[in-house]
């Protein structure tokens, strides 16, 4: 490949952002030695660093561009086509502050419809719907600033649009976790226990002592006790985890890969920022339990680029571990930051995104356990499913234990962490119920890629099988209660606004059937019913047949059920 | 190398599979796909996105058919034929979802130069106009930057073939990528710089791969412009190009004893349908004639 660049210098501020990444070794001589090869195989560097260029001076300009082209011997066109899949990342020069607000389901629910004052624009869920409503502010500089913050109404709004400083966040658990201190939590139990980076602290508190108890029992030992446990993945597919790991254990090519998926997007989820948020080492034990299991040498925590917070933490814990020893050696994790792509927490678009390309779902099969990043053997898995780890290692508990966040017309919002089995009735009670003067209207379940259910769903049962056999799907345990004074005509339209935004636009059914179906929503908003409603049936079924990817297979259910269930166009 | 398996020999049958589609036994060989076991492109699964020489995207979604066992629709030109799979090529389910990507890229992409698109149409029952004159669409300005070939991407459905004769399957040129995402993204080179200001060295092999016609040598593309392109009285002529000592196959369209474009045949040994800049465009010197 010839490389034609501009030959325009970058800024000094660009060269150093990228140095930064990339090391300011620019020897031509390795370069042309392997052809580019050695340049090449930098490439998963490539989103670290855009992010260090949008870190530090706000946008990604051509002259930025060509040069990291030129330092990974990657086409700028293609750069150009990754640069411009994230919503994060720009190509036009912007102000040095950006602010992001959440105009998803919860948010726009508690901040009102909002016009956005200059200097701000509209983002898709920030997950912290518990501290709706919640706006991302970033600095551009050096060092950049990113501040996610909840409970910000419109004077304060103005003000950080308008450039006002921000001071960090206050720590926030017990608002969280509402249940926070109750002894019988076992994914939350650390949640308002003190400082959740005191290493000393989590090891007293019984830190340690699975991965003590995996390395006792061996690779087949664990996998035996998981299987045993009948712990099946929380991002969605409910897939059983032992199989999983034995499926990668069982591949000849190495090195294995672990991912942790942490790009927690759907919208009114926020439980894995909360349980990391809380519990840091926690996740990083439990992929190192994994990790021995299924045979992985490198770990990856794909964290989704609105948790600046949960970043920073992650960070530290990491550092710690490797201080102690404990990663590094046989094992060690890399944080990858993803930047404003729902779609990359899709298991195969998250390899795409780690190796440096626009975040595509790929075919399947090959499945992951087969060929998953970087082409070898690999398992994803999401923060929950993880987190559930240790405590089976340790006998303490069975798999039903749960996390739902619950967001909306609650009287306590927040995650909740229960026993299957319960009634959704239930689980809004733990939440306090409803608030003061609101009446039931709809509850949605499993987020924009779940399903809405009328009031008198209160008395589902919560387990795999019911939730099942009713049509439905936990999905990321979203329990979002819309009360009457929720325009739900608004919220679908919202939720197949959020679908078009984030097809990748890949696949036909996805990429124009979001756009179609967007369309139709609004003329039956308008009051057009003439075969509308026949035709939003017959693209969402479309969409959920023929889309290559969950996303687009998923992207008309909660939209079908508000017209089928609730009947909102029938009112 | 020594470490093949002595068992496979040259005189060894491949493995096969048995398949069950449309209700008949189907035996072939492993790793063929199911649109493979049905006939290819001129059997009776319809594609868009599948060339002759690109490994497929299955992007467009038209080829699906039902796999027993498997929640949604799977793409024939893509996944491989396993032991015991039972497939349907055709069914409520599969027509439905043919018809749907057929009105999807009706009511949103220019398909007048897309081949059988009118039959389907018929064949599945499209109506497109149940989605309303305000429906978007990808229309956007033609792309004349060069004097070998122009790019009209309002006729682009995205099929990922000159991105991948660009880029890795063939060229290894990389001037243009997928940009932006959904409904937005689209063909582009970085920053939507001119051809002549990218890497493009005009071999034209997106053209060739191009199944929709939105990117077209300048030359028939002028014609059609000027009503003079009619492929009816276009005579194909093969031959080997002359300009060095690869021997590459080409195939002379001509009209009215003008040669108005050449292309490879894609099952060419040498060439898989790829030319270079001259192959594929130099040819006037042929027809320099006294004025």
């Amino acid at each position: 490949m010839d490389l034609k660049t501009r030959e325009v210098e970058p800024t000094p501020a660009e060269r150093a952002a990228i140095d930064a990444v990339l090391g300011t070794d620019e020897s031509q001589g390795a370069h042309d030695r392997t052809g580019g090869q050695s340049s090449r195989v930098r490439r998963h560097l490539l989103l670290p660093t855009l992010h260090a260029l949008n870190d530090r001076v706000g946008w990604i300009s051509p002259p930025a561009i060509d040069h990291v082209a030129e330092r990974l011997d990657v086409s700028p066109a293609e750069i150009h086509g990754v640069v411009t899949f994230y919503g994060l990342f720009s190509t036009h020069e912007r102000p040095a502050r950006q602010v992001h607000v959440c105009v998803d389901l919860v948010c726009r629910i508690e901040g009102g419809t909002r016009i956005l004052p200059d200097g701000a624009h509209p983002s898709p869920c920030l997950g912290m719907c518990e501290q709706a409503p919640a706006v991302l502010v970033t600095d551009a500089g050096d060092p950049g600033r990113r501040t996610a913050m909840g409970g910000v109404m419109g004077d304060q709004l103005k003000e950080l649009a308008a450039g006002m400083p921000v001071s960090a966040p206050e720590r926030r658990t017990t608002a969280s976790v509402p249940q926070a201190a109750d002894p019988g939590l076992v994914l939350l139990r650390r949640a308002g226990g003190g400082d959740p980076l005191d290493f000393d602290a989590w090891v007293a508190d019984g830190g340690l002592r699975a991965l003590d108890r995996a390395r006792e029992v061996g690779p087949e030992g664990v996998i035996e006790l998981i299987d045993a446990a009948g712990l099946l993945g929380r991002g969605g597919a409910a897939f059983p985890t032992a199989r999983k790991w034995r499926a990668v254990r069982g591949q000849g090519a190495t090195p294995r890969h672990l991912v942790c998926n942490a790009d927690e997007s759907e919208p009114g989820t926020f439980k894995d920022r909360v349980l990391i948020e809380n519990d840091p080492f926690a996740l990083l034990e439990s992929m190192t339990i994994a990790a021995l299991a299924a045979d992985c040498a490198r770990g990856w925590i794909y964290l989704r680029g609105e948790y600046p917070g949960v970043e920073a933490t992650l960070m530290s814990a990491i550092e710690r571990f490797r201080a102690e020893g404990i990663l590094g050696a046989d094992f060690d994790i890399t944080i990858r930051r993803g930047a404003g792509a729902y779609i990359c927490g899709e298991e195969t678009a998250i390899f795409n995104s780690i190796e440096g390309f626009r975040g595509e779902p790929r075919n399947k099969p090959p499945y992951p356990f087969e060929v998953g990043l970087f082409g070898a053997p690999t398992v994803v898995n999401n923060v929950e499913t993880l987190m559930n780890v240790p405590s089976i290692v340790l006998g303490r508990t069975t798999s039903n234990r749960r996390l739902f966040c619950l967001s909306g017309a609650v009287a306590v919002p927040g995650v909740y962490e229960v026993e299957l089995g319960l009634t959704l009735g239930d689980l809004i009670g733990l939440a306090g119920g409803l608030r003061p003067g609101s009446e039931l209207q709809a509850i949605l379940l499993g987020g924009a890629a779940g399903r809405y259910v009328a009031p008198d769903a209160t008395d589902l049962v919560l387990d795999d099988d019911s939730i099942r056999a009713a049509g439905l799907t936990l999905g990321s345990g979203v329990v979002m209660v819309v009360d009457q004074h929720v325009d739900l005509v608004d919220q679908i339209r919202r939720i197949a606004a959020f679908f078009r935004d984030e097809s990748c636009g890949q696949c036909v059914p996805c990429r124009v059937g979001t756009v179609r179906q967007e369309e139709v929503l609004e003329r039956l908003a308008n009051g057009v019913r003439d075969g509308q409603v026949e035709l939003l049936a017959d693209i969402g079924r479309a969409m959920t047949d023929a889309s290559i990817c969950g996303l687009g297979q998923t992207a008309h259910h909660a939209i079908e059920s508000a017209v089928v269930t609730l009947g909102v166009f029938r009112r | 190398m020594n470490d093949v398996p002595v068992s496979i020999r040259d005189t060894d049958p491949l493995p096969t599979v048995t398949a069950t589609i449309d209700g008949a036994d189907v035996t072939v060989a492993a790793g063929t796909t199911i649109l493979q076991a049905c006939g290819g492109r001129d059997g009776e699964i319809p594609t868009l996105c599948y060339g002759d020489t690109i490994t497929p995207k299955n992007a467009c979604r038209l080829c699906v058919v039902e796999v027993e066992g498997s929640r949604a629709l799977a793409p024939a030109c893509s996944r491989p034929v396993e032991a015991d799979m039972v497939v349907r090529t055709r069914s409520e389910r599969v027509d439905h979802a043919r018809r749907m990507v057929l009105e999807f890229l009706g009511s949103s992409v220019d398909l007048s130069l897309t081949a059988n698109v009118t039959a389907w149409n018929a064949q599945y029952g499209v109506d497109l106009d149940r989605y309303g004159a305000d429906a978007a669409t990808v229309a956007r300005p033609v792309k004349v930057d060069n004097d070998l070939y122009v790019r009209d991407y309002s006729k682009c459905i995205l099929c990922y073939q000159c991105v991948d004769a660009c880029g890795e399957q063939w060229q290894h040129s990389f001037v243009i990528e997928i940009a932006g995402r959904g409904f937005d993204a689209h063909v582009s080179t970085e920053h939507d710089v001119t051809l002549p200001d990218s890497a493009c060295v005009y071999c034209g092999n997106c053209i060739q791969v191009c199944p929709t016609g939105a990117l077209v040598p300048a030359v028939e593309f002028d014609m059609r412009a000027a009503g003079t392109w009619d492929e009816d009285r276009q005579v194909v002529t093969e031959t080997i190009c002359g300009f060095c000592g690869v021997g590459c196959g080409l195939e002379l369209h001509v009209q009215d004893n003008t040669i108005v474009k050449v292309t490879s045949p894609p099952d060419n040994p040498i060439t898989h349908g790829n030319l270079c800049i001259k192959g594929r465009f130099g040819f006037q010197h042929a027809q320099n004639r006294p004025g």
